[in-house]
This record gives structure tokens, sequence and C-alpha cells, in this order.
């Protein structure tokens, strides 16, 4: 039930035509096929997507009557070489399931986004990064083949080397390029199951950017939580995060704990999550934090995906649905333009308690990959009339920047800003043209953003 | 736990065989195509923490000849099965099977005659070594002559009436007979139909099934609501049957 369609999630809004829905909860009309013959079922379809956890409209129909394919039950495992760690398996395998297997026997996937509950394929497309980015970069740069279906029904296969134009388009290519069929990537060595965490209290978004500078080259994975509701002289407060895997002398002998499933059994109201109860949970989160500096070892599970604990925590946001905005604003433009950024983000006001600060390190080569050497913040916002408003606002800033938007996180972003801050779109666009010249895959997101047809 | 498994490469099957594999069980695959028996059988190898190789042979439901020999590949390999577990069957909606009497003759003929013929190859190789355990799938839409699923649920009564009475006449003899009776569940037989509230995802289906196996129990509902919506069905009386599209 965890990825229903929407259609079982806001049964009083229930259209007459069924609808998809990604994470945030904006449905489109159109249904998924779940297939676990996946070689087959893509000849005839025109998207596919995995456990619909991005949350904007990527993994949505175009129209109505297109063909989505669910790849989560095609989830072999195709070989598995425990000497290098090399891994192939079909694209719907999830990393929920790669982590439960391989984890208890000394492997791990080279970058995991912050959450488990996507699948291999998605991981592909949205060339997901992770708390270790300023030393592993991006999950596509760790892929050594892609068996793919294109648009005019060929397979091929497709590695940094052998046709590199489609491998780059179709890593960070938001699944427009074919059918990912099969993934084959390198897992690691960890030397425990457990991780170090060092955690920190930062009082304002000045300091938080030095300590994220400072930690980068001692700590192979950070991340920061930010208040992103108070303003003033607390602005950008918030928590640091750093971590390594722990070496085997330091962490306990037991396999860390499997999380219960926690859920979140029906939708909040709309209201439930405002500005005071935002504010209130934010407080108390860095206030639990009483101590300057925390050492501890914790599990994976905790450190890498603290909100999965949760199962579908998104309807604290209620029907209304929402949205993450998550940007990177470049190294170049300097810590002011952070500073600025956060001021205009707690201007609006955007009630949320999840914000998140990350530096990246360089540009991988994903023509439409994410991640630059900056600062990036990700913010989550419920949907309200002013949203369009309040998405324009932090374009336009990011765009005078330098910086650009995560496709992944992306609903509402205009075509004109899209392509004002993507100088990378013409070579993408040729890739398209030479692999689909008939745009057979597409998705809402292709025709909000690149002018696909939506019939 | 030493299991052949018909239909374990894909939908419910797969998630069954991933999940024995996983705990360490012994696991032979039975099913139609090479290639998609060795891809599932590389995926068990790789799940398993023992390092065993899983086996696999060529069964085919509308073949009744495959079955003594594919079994008897599986008693080489595993020396000796003591769990036999079938999902494989055919679908269709009732539009279709009504507007093509072939495939109807095909379906009822697969999903009632010859899983019987196969259940009664397994059957007797299990009670020769004094038992063990045979697992059907058969379904919610065996429990009552409902619109929307006539055809395929006449075949299905009909397998759940067999194994109902292959439990009353041999579980002195040691033999246990779980039949499963899935509601509607996301998988790859029934994609593109619209899921009802309450459509269960093959993995909840596999540890639902798993946990009956080794709790010996002889009737499954699962995702486990359904044994609630059934239990109201079968009281309907006719006049609201002939009235509801249930």
């Amino acid at each position: 039930m965890r990825y229903a369609p929407s259609v079982f999630m806001s049964a009083p809004q229930l259209p007459p035509v069924p609808t998809l829905a990604a994470w945030g909860r904006l449905p489109k009309p159109g249904s998924e096929w779940v297939v676990d013959d996946l070689e087959r079922a893509s000849s005839m379809a025109n998207l596919s997507r995995g456990l619909g956890r991005s949350y904007g409209d990527s993994s949505l129909p175009a129209c109505a009557s297109d063909k989505v394919i669910a790849t989560r039950r095609a989830n072999r495992i195709l070989s598995f070489d425990a000497a290098t760690g090399v891994l192939r398996a079909e694209a719907g395998l999830s990393l929920e399931d790669i982590n439960r297997l391989f984890i208890p026997r000394g492997f791990f996937t080279p970058v995991t986004p912050g959450t488990k509950f996507v699948t291999l394929g998605g991981m592909v497309a949205s060339d997901v990064h992770g708390k270790n980015h300023h030393v592993e970069g991006c999950f596509g740069g760790h892929v050594r083949a892609l068996k793919m279906r294109l648009a005019d029904g060929s397979l091929v296969e497709t590695t940094p080397t052998a046709e590199p134009e489609l491998f780059w388009a179709t890593v960070g290519g938001m699944g427009l390029l074919g059918h990912v069929l099969e993934v084959e990537f390198a897992l690691k060595r960890i030397p425990s199951p457990w991780i170090l965490q060092e955690s920190e209290r930062v009082a304002g978004i000045d300091d938080f950017l030095t300590v994220l500078n400072t930690s980068a080259p001692l700590w192979p994975m950070t991340v920061g939580w930010i208040d992103c509701l108070n303003a003033g002289k607390n602005l950008g407060r918030g928590i640091l995060m750093a971590g390594r895997w722990a070496e085997k002398h330091e962490a306990p002998d037991a396999l860390p704990p499997v999380p219960g499933a926690l859920s979140v059994p029906v939708d909040f109201p709309n209201l439930a999550l405002n500005k005071l109860t935002a504010s209130v949970f934010n407080t108390a989160y860095y206030w639990k934090h009483w101590q300057q500096r925390v050492r501890k070892v914790i599990s994976p599970e905790t450190f890498f995906y603290p909100l999965d604990a949760v199962h579908q925590w998104n309807r604290v946001y209620g029907p209304r649905g929402f949205t993450q905005y998550q940007c990177v604003i470049p190294r170049a433009a300097g810590a002011p333009a952070v500073r600025e950024f956060m001021v205009r983000l707690t201007k609006f006001g955007a009630a949320s308690p999840l914000c998140v600060i990350k530096d990246c390190g360089p540009e991988g080569k994903g023509l439409l990959s994410f991640p630059l050497e900056g600062t990036s913040i990700a913010v989550d916002m419920a949907v309200s009339p002013d949203i369009q408003r309040v998405v324009d606002s932090l374009n336009e800033f990011v765009i005078a920047t330098g910086g650009r938007i995560y496709l992944t996180k992306d609903a509402f972003t205009r075509p004109c800003h899209f392509r004002a801050m993507e100088p990378r779109l013409p070579a993408f666009e040729a890739a398209r043209a030479k692999y689909d010249p008939q745009r057979v895959l597409r998705s809402a997101q292709s025709v909000r953003l690149f002018g696909d047809r939506a019939s | 736990m030493k299991a052949v498994i018909l239909g374990g490469t894909s939908g419910m099957g797969r998630a069954i065989a991933q999940r024995l594999a996983e705990r360490g069980d012994h696991v032979f695959l039975l099913g139609i195509g090479d290639d998609d028996l060795a891809k599932s059988a590389s995926d068990l190898v790789a799940r398993s923490p023992k390092t065993q190789p899983v086996g696999y042979a060529l069964c085919d439901l509308e073949k009744p000849e495959t079955f003594a020999p594919a079994l008897d590949a599986a008693d080489a390999l595993l020396g000796g099965f003591d769990t036999v577990i079938v999902t494989a069957a055919l679908f269709a909606t009732q539009e279709a099977l009504e507007a093509d009497l072939e495939l109807t003759r095909r379906l009822v003929t697969v999903n009632y005659a010859h899983t019987v013929v196969f259940c009664e190859h397994a059957r007797k190789r299990l009670l020769t070594r004094g038992g063990g355990s045979l697992t059907v799938f058969s379904s919610v839409a065996g429990d009552r002559g409902r619109k929307p699923v006539g055809l395929y649920g006449s075949g299905k009564a009909g397998l759940s009436h067999y194994l109902e009475s292959l439990d009353h006449k041999f579980h002195d003899q040691g033999l246990h007979v779980l039949t499963v009776k899935p509601g509607f569940v996301k998988t790859g037989m029934t994609a593109g139909l619209k899921p009802p509230p309450f459509a269960g995802e093959p993995d909840g289906v596999a540890k639902d099934v798993v946990r009956a196996i080794d709790a010996r129990k002889p009737v499954l509902y699962t995702p486990g609501i359904w044994a609630l919506v059934m239990l109201v069905i079968r009281w309907l009386p006719r006049f609201v049957m002939r009235k509801i599209g249930f």
C-alpha cells in the first residue's frame, strides 16, 4: 500500500478518472502498469517509473493514455561478484533490498540518496547524490553499464565508453532517453555495518558554510539540517552531521536493528503543519542537541534515511500536496549569495521543518545531472496558492547566481527559467533528437519543461 | 526447507522464492522460458546467505507431460523435496474470456485440470516419504460465483474444493495442504487493471504465505482483510449478488 496511487490516499477528492501521483501527491490523470518482465513491457511504453519517490512530475504520464510501466517488480539480481563487489541487476531492484542483503555481507552502495525507497533505474535517471557528494560524486559516476530499450524498440548495452552520448544523457536524464532495463555498478566494501557520526550545533548560516568547508576534508559524509523558519540573528542555525563508516573495533558486534514499520495511517488536515507547529518542531529539534558536539556510533538507517522510519510521511502535508525546492548555488557566487537565498526563503515563511544544506563537489558528466561545485539547499514546501510565485522568485535568484534546480524535486519551474539555468540543455536535446526523434518517451515533466506534446 | 516452486520466476511466486532463499532455504524453480529461469536462479543465489546452487527445470502447466520429469529433476538436485508451492496460473478478464471461448477452454483447463494433475504428482511424491507441505494458489474469486470473475473463479473454485479434500484425506498421513486465496495483488498478471481498495503487493503476500507454511495453516486469505471481505460476500443473498457488480 505504501506506493499505492493517490486514488487510495485521498478518497474524498476522488476524480472520475484514475490518477497517478508521485511523492509530492500532486496527481495527474493516468495509471501505472506493474510489470515483472521489463524487457517485454518496455517495448510499448512511454515512460518507466520506479517507486515514485521523486517529488515532482518526472515519473508521471504526459497524458492519461500514455503507458507508464512501474519497474519495482523487475528486481532480480543477475550477478554479484563478492571479490570485486560488482553487482548487475534489473532496474527495479530497490536500495532497500540492496541494503538488507549486502550490508550484513560488508558492502554498501557507493552513493545513496536520502531515502532507500528508490530503484536502481530511478537512481540512474535522477543521477542521485548523497552526503558523500564532495568525495564520490553522483551515482552515475559509479555505473559501469546499462542495458536499455530505446524508443525505436532496439536493445542496447551502453557504458561510459560504448555509446557514451547515450550513457551520459541517460544518467540524470529523467528517463527520457530510453527505458533502463539493467544496471551494473560496484558496491563498496565497508569496515563494519555501523556509522560513526559527529554532530555539531551551528548558530547561523555563515558558520554553517564554514563548518561544511572545514569538515569536507575530514569526513567522507556531511550534511546539515537548517531551521529555515528563523530569521534575524538565528538565520540558518542548525545541526551539522558528519560521518564515516565505523571501523571494526569502534562498532558493536551485532548488526544494526531493522527499523520497525511506523506509518502515517491517514492524511493530516491541510493546516496541521503550519508556521506555528513547524516553528515549535524546529526549536525543539535544535535545542534537543543541547551539547555543542556529540560523537556516537549509529545505524546507517538513522544516518542516511531518518525519514524512512515513518512510512507515508508525505501525508503530514495533507491532501493539498507538497513540493521540494532544491537548488545549488555555485561556489563562485560566494557565501553572501547563500545568505541572501536564506533571507528570501525565510521571508516566504514556507512552513516546513525539512530544510537540508550540503556542499557539493565538482559537476559530473551526466548531461542534466544536478550537482555542481557549490552549496545545495533543499526545502519542503506545502502547496499553497502562492507556490508558483515562491518558486518563480527563488528561481530568478538562483539563475542570477549561476545555479540550478534539481529536476527530481521539481513540479513548478517554468520552461524559460529552466532554459536560463541550464546551458547544457542543447546537448541533452541533441541526444534526445538522435535516440528518440519522435519523443515517444515523455513525462508530465518533459511536457512542462521541454515542450513535448501532451496528446 | 527444500522447496519446489512452480511459477517462482514472476509475481508472487518470485517474491516467495526470494524470501525463502534469503533465509537460507533450498529452492528449485519450475517454469517456462530457459532464460527467465536462469535469471531467477542467479537472483536466488545472490540473495542466499549460503552459496548453494539453485536448480531449475522446464515445467509448463499447459503440458502435463512435463510434470513428472520436472519433479524428478527437482528431487534429484534437492535430495528429496519436502515442500511444493504452486503459484503459476493463467489470468484473463471476464470480458476477454467471454469473447474468446478457446481462451476460456485453455484457462479453465490449465487452472483446474492441469493444476490438479500437477498436485497429484507432487502429493504422491511427498506421501511416499512421509508427508510434507503442498501450497497452492487458488483465489478469492473461487469463493463465490461473482460477475466480474465468473469464468476465472469457476476454475479456482474447483481447485479450492480439490485442495480441501486433499487436506481432509491426507492430513493424518503428514501432508500439510495450504490453500492460498489472494485478493487483488499488483503483479504483472493484473497489470493495466485498476487496483481496487485493499490491493496487495507481492512482498506482503510472500511474507504471509511463508508464515502460513511454517505454521501449517490450511487456508490463507492475503492481504488479511480479504478474509473479512469474503466472509461478507459468502453470506450475501442471491438477490443482492444479482444486483451488485462485485
